[in-house]
Order: structure tokens, then sequence, then C-alpha cells
């Protein structure tokens, strides 16, 4: 429905009620929103699994308050759901919404700025009375006054409906409004041609112990359906072909799930426990909770007092033979600061997850940001240098994070590893990757006495890992500076000169042992696009319409932060220009001007929401002057 | 602790001295400092502990000058950072539970940057046994006032009296339900040894804290429970099912009246042993009553073990929770980890 897929539509036989057309089209962004009590979020998954199942490539993301329970009615208690599903391969949410479920007035207000011109909004008119109307700021009625000309409005009776279609059963009128959401969801199922048995499934087994709460859901769903076949409101029903996807088998994953997948195939790969010392913060949580479900597999999640707590466990874990990890977001990554130092200096490895949200301070605790760059780099006294990693989308997360930890025993080292809100909560479908095809990393503790010294090293500079308990080998770390080799504490100058030399020179030489950056694009591009971490979605989708569009543009995504790929410089010395955009002020621009003497167009936006594809292709319009 | 030895029987337990657990490090606290004492009763102790092999134990410390411990035992160590021992020991034993766990920490270092973990790590349990070196001073920074100095001390930031009133480190400890609660201090060795042995049997969090000598910034905090002339009259011995009774001539005995606990003459001919109270370790009233002593200069101060009792530790839930979900569940592959509740296949 966007530029590209209307050149693409194309009339399709008449579809199954015999009076709308089904139209072929390449490209949806649906948004569900409503009150945060009105069961989007579900609404949302459950479209965006059934439309999965049929490997129908899509990008998903929630948007909820802050507030647990926001008055019902109000503008800030508006919680949303979006899905963005294409027969091509889908880089993000989208930048525009097609369609617009709004449940209530309010989010219709939050969200109708979202929406593309032309775009479709499915309202539910029973929501719009006086009361509610004044809780959105509407003077008057929207859905009435003209004031959404040039949208396609299709007010429908959803609460009215919902009890109509439940008249029979006499549920309480609170439990029978409850089903409401689904009414909405019927109505899109038949508007995108997708059969309702997926969910359908679902209540079976989600309420296999209330067969009425299944008759229930079942019987509004149906008549959601049904109203879109039976009503001759719509005109057109609309189709998205499968995505030419490689085969195998698929599941859906957002950046928290495969954070907590790729600590425990990691931490397995290694052949030695998972410990997590995490502390519960918006919008991490769910990577520990993920992990204290995974019991069976063996995992340790101990949910730490503080977040000073939740790393230090960690490296107390590491110390004594497990892989310590931590997940956090920025505030408690400033919390966490002076342990990070510590494990450095202690020479164990750590992962530490940090899933950036606004800042600073607070912030924005449920929206996105890359804020957190200069910190993960630099945010620590003295020289005290540590890896980073920044994931491009939600299934990478699993691949950087297991990244993390293969680095992390191998150098001796913490790592840390940039995920934020928007790949966190934004779920994609992966093609699910096998045990076995996961990098070797087993680990092999250190138990031969002889000559044992704790500050030995390597041919990678790295130090023996040695378990507590093997006889012979007792020995004592700590934060103070050590003497080469012994492991002493020593004052001595020059000791403390090669010691900062050898820690520093261990971590750059990682950029031995990752892959080389990658260029995509046109091949006499002059312009490049360098994304980093997610905004890797947007500039993928960015250049690919560019091209498209016959223009000259490469782009390429850096994930490897510190030590970034060997070939980097050279890469960005090759082009006339390099476009950085970047959600935040412009912190890895610093880094490469710095690092590379070079001055790329720093394209900085701090909103809390990820960046657009069309702000980049602005921009690159702009720079090639077209 | 002593159930975690997982020693094979073919294995010949070694024997231990005092020199098996002193490193090679010169030791370097001030001369005549209270910490040279605990080093050399835990030294003398460990010995006597038999069925535990040496690399089984670890020391964690924080900042501080205690804090140096580890680097003196030959044990695994670990030096960490300021107050957060007990965090890291947490993660030690939760992570490998067959390790015996100790903290070396002081007054600065536990209940003031470390108050946040020290509280969690008794809630919670964990058989980690935490040795407290109170000095009542910052010593290593050089003498400012810490969170067990006393009301109205003077010290180098508080050059006019301290305006705060100190932490009882007991007090707090019951409050926290700890299970394992007991006072030593640095001038006697026997008692001190006798507290570690105890400390060492205790199944779960223990605290011991040690009243320590700091010659330089705090020097002769305890010298009333030290010195010869008046540590009797000052000092009472907890003993389990003994009464209360102290004094050189052991002439003195603590009873309640009411609520309140005071000071009874056993040689007036109105008081007999028979009115004291009868010290039972498992009491949590008892304790409480107990460790109001502090700082009353109407009541002597108990040494000794105010509680010991048992609760469930958090290391051992954790395992059992891990060993009955596989037991329910099964020991899943990875492979069915990473395919999740749902998939789908594209051919």
């Amino acid at each position: 429905m966007n530029e590209k897929s209307n050149n693409e539509s194309k009339e399709v036989p008449e579809g199954s009620n015999g009076k709308a057309q089904i139209k072929s089209i390449a490209d949806v962004t649906i948004r569900f929103a409503g009150d945060s009590g009105d069961g989007m979020q579900l609404t949302g998954t459950q479209f965006s699994d059934a439309i999965a199942a049929e490997g129908i490539d899509m990008g998903t993301i929630p948007d909820y308050p802050a507030d647990i329970r926001a008055p019902a009615g109000s503008l800030y208690g508006v919680s949303g759901y979006t899905i963005h599903f294409s027969s091509h391969d889908v880089h993000t949410i989208g930048d525009q919404v097609d369609v617009l479920v709004a449940m209530n007035p309010a989010a219709l207000k939050v969200n109708l700025k979202d929406l593309k011109k032309n775009g479709i909004i499915i309202a539910n008119e029973d929501a719009f009375d006086k009361k509610n109307l004044d809780l959105a700021g509407f003077k008057e009625n929207p859905l009435e006054d003209g004031s959404l000309e040039g949208y396609n409005v299709y007010d429908l009776p959803i609460t009215k409906s919902t009890l109509e279609a439940l008249k029979e059963m006499n549920l309480p009128q609170k439990t029978a409004l409850k089903c409401k959401n689904f009414f909405a969801l019927g109505v899109v199922y038949w508007l995108y041609n997708k059969r309702f048995d997926f969910t359908l499934n679902w209540l079976e087994e989600k309420f296999a112990k209330s067969p009425e709460l299944i008759e229930a859901n079942s019987r509004v769903l149906k008549a959601g359906y049904y109203y879109g076949e039976t009503t001759e409101i719509f005109t057109s029903r609309f189709e998205v072909k499968p995505a030419d996807l490689p085969s195998g088998v698929y599941r859906n994953i957002n950046g928290n799930e495969a954070v907590a997948l790729g600590l425990v195939a990691g931490a397995a790969k290694c052949g030695i426990p998972l410990f997590l010392g995490s502390y519960p913060i918006t919008p991490a949580s769910e990577i520990m909770q993920n992990l204290s479900k995974y019991k069976k597999y063996g995992v340790k999640m101990f949910q730490a007092e503080d977040e000073i707590a939740g790393i230090c466990t960690a490296i107390g874990a590491s110390f004594s033979g497990s892989l310590g990890a931590t997940s956090t977001s920025g505030p408690g990554m400033a919390l966490k600061t002076e342990a990070i130092g510590l494990a450095v200096m202690a020479e164990l490895p750590l992962v530490i997850i940090n899933v950036q949200r606004g800042g600073p301070s607070t912030g924005l605790p449920t929206k996105t940001e890359q804020a957190d760059l200069l910190q993960a780099m630099y945010g620590r006294n003295g020289e005290c240098p540590v890896p980073v990693l920044a994931a491009s989308s939600p299934s990478d997360c699993f691949i950087m994070t297991v990244e993390a930890v293969r680095l992390a025993v191998k150098y001796m080292t913490p790592v840390i590893v940039l995920s934020d809100g928007y790949i966190a909560q934004g779920a994609e479908p992966w093609k699910v990757v096998k045990f076995k095809d996961l990098p070797e990393m087993k680990v092999v503790f250190r138990t031969n006495p002889d000559g044992f010294f704790p500050y030995t090293r390597n041919e990678f500079l790295s130090r023996p890992w040695v378990k507590p308990g093997t006889k012979g080998l007792e020995h004592r770390i700590g934060g103070l500076e050590k003497q080469n080799v012994t492991g002493n504490v020593s004052y001595e100058p020059e000791n403390h000169q090669m010691m900062v030399d050898i820690r520093a020179k261990k971590i750059k030489r990682i950029e031995n042992d990752i892959p080389e950056l990658e260029v995509q694009g046109d091949k006499d591009a002059e312009l490049l696009v360098l994304g980093w971490g997610s905004t890797g979605g947007a500039v993928a989708t960015a250049v690919e319409n560019q091209i498209a569009k016959g223009r000259k543009v490469a782009f390429a995504i850096l994930k490897y932060m510190f030590p970034m790929p060997k070939n980097t410089g050279r890469i960005l010395k090759h082009y006339k220009h390099i476009l950085l955009p970047e959600v935040n002020s412009g912190q890895l621009n610093k880094i490469i001007r710095a690092e590379f003497l070079i001055e790329p167009v720093s394209l900085t936006e701090v909103k809390g929401l990820p960046l657009k594809a069309l702000k980049i292709e602005h921009k690159i319009e702009e720079i090639l002057k077209v | 602790m002593a159930e975690n030895n997982n020693n094979k029987k073919e294995d010949i337990l070694p024997i231990y001295t005092s020199k098996d657990f002193t490193s090679d490090r010169d030791v370097r606290w001030c001369p005549g400092c209270g910490d040279y004492s605990v080093l050399a009763q835990v030294q003398r102790s460990f010995p006597q502990i038999l069925g535990q092999k040496k690399e089984k134990f670890v020391f964690i410390s924080g900042i501080g000058c205690s804090s140096r411990f580890p680097y003196y035992m030959d044990t695994y160590g670990f030096h960490t950072i300021h107050g957060r021992a007990a965090a890291i020991a947490s993660g030690v034993k939760t992570a490998n539970p067959e390790l015996s766990v100790w903290i070396a920490t002081g007054d600065g270092d536990a209940l003031s940057i470390g108050g946040n973990h020290f509280i969690h790590l008794l809630r919670r349990n964990i058989d980690v046994n935490i040795l407290l070196f109170n000095n009542r001073i910052y010593g290593l920074t050089k003498g400012q006032v810490s969170p067990t100095s006393e009301h109205g001390k003077v010290t180098k930031s508080t050059p006019y009296g301290s305006i705060e009133y100190p932490v009882n480190p007991v007090s707090l400890a019951l409050g926290m339900e700890g299970t394992f609660i007991a006072r030593t201090i640095d001038r006697d060795p026997k008692h001190m040894q006798e507290m570690i042995l105890r400390c060492y049997k205790h199944y779960g969090t223990t605290l011991l804290e040690i009243l320590q000598n700091c010659v330089i910034f705090n020097d002769g905090a305890y010298e009333m429970y030290t010195n010869k002339e008046t540590k009797d009259d000052n000092v009472i011995y907890l003993e389990n099912g003994k009464p209360l009774i102290f004094g050189k001539q052991k002439d003195k005995g603590i009873k309640l009246d009411g609520w309140k606990p005071v000071v009874i003459n056993l040689s007036d001919g109105k008081h007999s042993i028979n009115d004291c109270l009868v010290h039972d370790e498992s009491s949590k009233d008892l304790a409480f009553i107990l460790s109001s002593f502090y700082d009353n200069p109407s009541l002597p101060l108990p040494l000794g073990v105010f509680l010991d009792r048992q609760r469930n530790r958090y290391e051992v839930e954790m395992e059992n929770q891990i060993a009955d979900t596989k037991k329910k569940y099964g020991e899943g592959t990875i492979d069915e980890l990473l395919m999740g509740p749902s998939t789908w296949e594209i051919k």
C-alpha cells in the first residue's frame, strides 16, 4: 500500500464473499491501538503469529505505556502493537501505518500522526461517546465532523456487535466486553484474507480449563470475520504473498528472547553452567524472566538486591567457574560501572547486556535510543578496554550474544552487548539455528600446578582460568594492579605501564578474530550509509529503496563497535560520502572522526523512536543532490 | 558446611597446619593491629576443621584494611571492590556450592557502602561466613567516622563530634532473620578460634562480629573489654544452657525486670543464680534482648553465640529446584530450547 506496493498491486479473482475484491499487495503495516486493558498486545501477537505461520516475512513492535494501568480512555493509557508484513525481506517495522485499528478516541488521537494519507481507520464507534471524546480531548466526534477526510474510515459497532454475539451465553458484561478485541481481530483477518483457525487453536490451548472463554472468544472472533464478509462496507480485501525466505524451520523471536537463548546456548557450547545475576529494569527484565524459566537446562538466575549486586554475583560466579552474565538498561549500566572495571582487572569472563532506553537518568523507560554507546566504550575509571558488540535486529541478538560469550571466555574479559528497546521488544521470524552449527568455544580450566601463575598468558594474551577447588592452584586475584605473570599486588611504575598496555593489546587483537565489515549495495557507489546496531534495518531499507530508484548507494552495518573490524577504515575512506544515521546525538560519529580522521555526514534523532527509513532516504537524496 | 565435602573414599584427607594456610606475602598491617590476631586465629582454626580440603576454601573481601586478608591466606582469594564482598561471595557460593566461602570485611565495607548486600546475604541465608572486623573507624582512609562510631565521636571528618548514631551489627543481623550471629574480640584468641569453628559448622550465613582494635586511629576503643583489671566486670560470655553470670568472682548475673535486662548481685543475699536468665542459642527473642546490651554502659558486653538456628539455604533451594525441574520435565536439549513453543517450516 506504499508507493512500491501500488506499482505491484493487481486485481485477482474474487474472494470468498463474492463481493469485495482481493488485491494482492506487497507490503502492509497494521497497528492495533486501544486502552492498555483492551488486549491490544494479544491481538497483535495473534495476528502476527498467524501470518508468520504462512511464511510471510514481518517485523513487529509493541508500544505500551510506562504506567501499569493508566485510567481507561486517557491518552497516556493507549497501548499499541504494530505489525509490518511483506512479501519481501522485512528490515523494519515500517515508517508509516497503512491500517489503524482504534478501539477508542484516545487511540485514534495518539496514533493518527503515524497513519499514511489515504490510510484505513477501523474505529470502534461505540467507544466514541462523550466521556471518551472528552478524555481524548476531542471537542467534536472525529468520526462525524469530517476531520478525518483523506482517510478511509470504517466506523464499526464493535462493542455492540460483541455483546450481541454473546447474548445467548449470559456472561457477566465485564467478561463479555473483554472479548471485543477479538471482534477487531476477526475483521482484520477477513480484510487480509487470513483464516482464523490459528487463533481458534490458540484459544483451545490457552483456555483448556475454561470452555466458556473458548466459546465466547471464538464467537466474537467469527462474528468479526463474518461482519467483514456480510456487510458491504469494505470494497476491497488484501492479500500479501509469502516472502521468498530461505527454506528451513522458523520461529518468531524478539530481541530479549534471543539474548536469553544466546546466553544458554553459548554457555552450553562452552561446557560450563550459566549464571545470570540481574535486577528488574525496563526494557531488559524479560531476559532475566526467561532465564528463570530455563531451570531444566541448569541455568541459575539470581535476582539480586540491586544492579551492583547483579553484576557482582555474576563476577563471583565467573570466578568460581561458571559463565557469569548480567542484563540491564542504561541506569543499571551506570551502577555496574565500577564492577566492570573489576572484571577487567581480574580478567574474568563476563557478558553484560545493555538494552538501551531513552536517557539520561530515568529518561524514557519504554522508548528506544542508542545513546549508551560512549558509556559502553569509555564509561569507566582508568584505562579500561572492554569489547563492545551491537545487535542489529531481534534475531541478531542471538548471534551477537553467542559472540559475546565466545569472546569473553577466549579472551578472559567482560564483553558488553548493546541491544535497545526497539529490537528487544520487536519480533521477527528467525530461521532457527542448530546448536551444532554454533562456533566452538569449549572451556578448558587450568588444572596443572606446574609453573602456574595467575597472570601468565597464552597466544591470545589471555590468562588461565582456574576453578576454585582445584588442588595446588590456590591463588589470589583482585582489583589492585597486578604484577605481570605472578599476579601479586604491584605499584611499580614500569609494571603498571606494561599491564595497561597488555590489557589494551589483548582486546585490540580481537579484531583478528571477528568478521570483516561487509558492504552491500551498488558497486560504484559514491555514498556509503553506515548503520550500527538497530539502525541496521532502516539503513538497509533506505538503501534498497534508493537503489531501486537507480541511485548509486551502498551500506554497511557495524556490529563490532570495539574493536572494530580491521577493514573498517579502508572501507570508510573508499567512499566520497559517508552518511551515519544514529538514534543519539552523534556518538559513533565522534568515534569514527577520532579514529579514522574522516568527516561523515551525521544524521541523528532522539525522539525515543526507531529511525525511519524515509528520513535516511531524504538525506541520501540531499547528499547526492537528486 | 561439612556436608559439602565430596571427597572420594580412597582420598586420604590431608592433615594441615597453620603454615599450610599462610601465603608467601608479607603482612602489611600496622604493628599492633588487631587484624594480626584474626589472621592467626583463622590460620590456627582451619587445620582443626577435619574433612575439608584446603583448595575448597575461598576468601572474598571488599576494600579496607581488613580486606587485605585474602592475600595472606594460602587459599583461593578475591580482593574485590568496596562494599561488594557479600554480593560477590553470594555469586561464588550459589554458582559453586562445593566451596567453603568466607568474607573478610570491615564496619565501613559491610555496614556503610555494602550495607545492602550485607542484609540481603543474611536474608537469603546463603552458606557464607562473614568475619566482620569492627574497629569503629575508617582506618585505610586514615581516620574518618564509621557507621559503628559512637555518637559524639571526634574524628577527621567529625571535628565537632559525630552527629549520627551507630549501627548495632548484631541487632541488624537479627532483623534480617540471620541464622547464626556471634561476637568475639581480637584479644581473646581461644574464644575467637572457637567461634570460627562454630561458623564453619553452621549451615547458612554466619555473622561473626570481631571487635578489633585500630592502634592508629581508634586505639583503646575496646580497652574496657580487654584490660585485665576491667574486662571481667564488663564482658559476659554467652554459653548455651548456662545462666548469664559474669564478674571476676562470678558474682553478677543478668535477670529480666519486666522487659528490661538488669544486672543483679549474686552475693547480696537477695538474689541467687536461679534468678538469672539462662542462655538459649535457639531463641530469637533472647538474642534481641542480648543484642541491646551493645553500647549500654549499665550492662556487660556479650561475647559468644547470640543465635544459632536452621533455615533453608538459598543455594540449596536453587539446586533443588533445578533438580526437581529436570526430574519432572527431563533434561532438555539446547536444540529443543531454540525451537521454542511454535515453529513453521518453509520448504
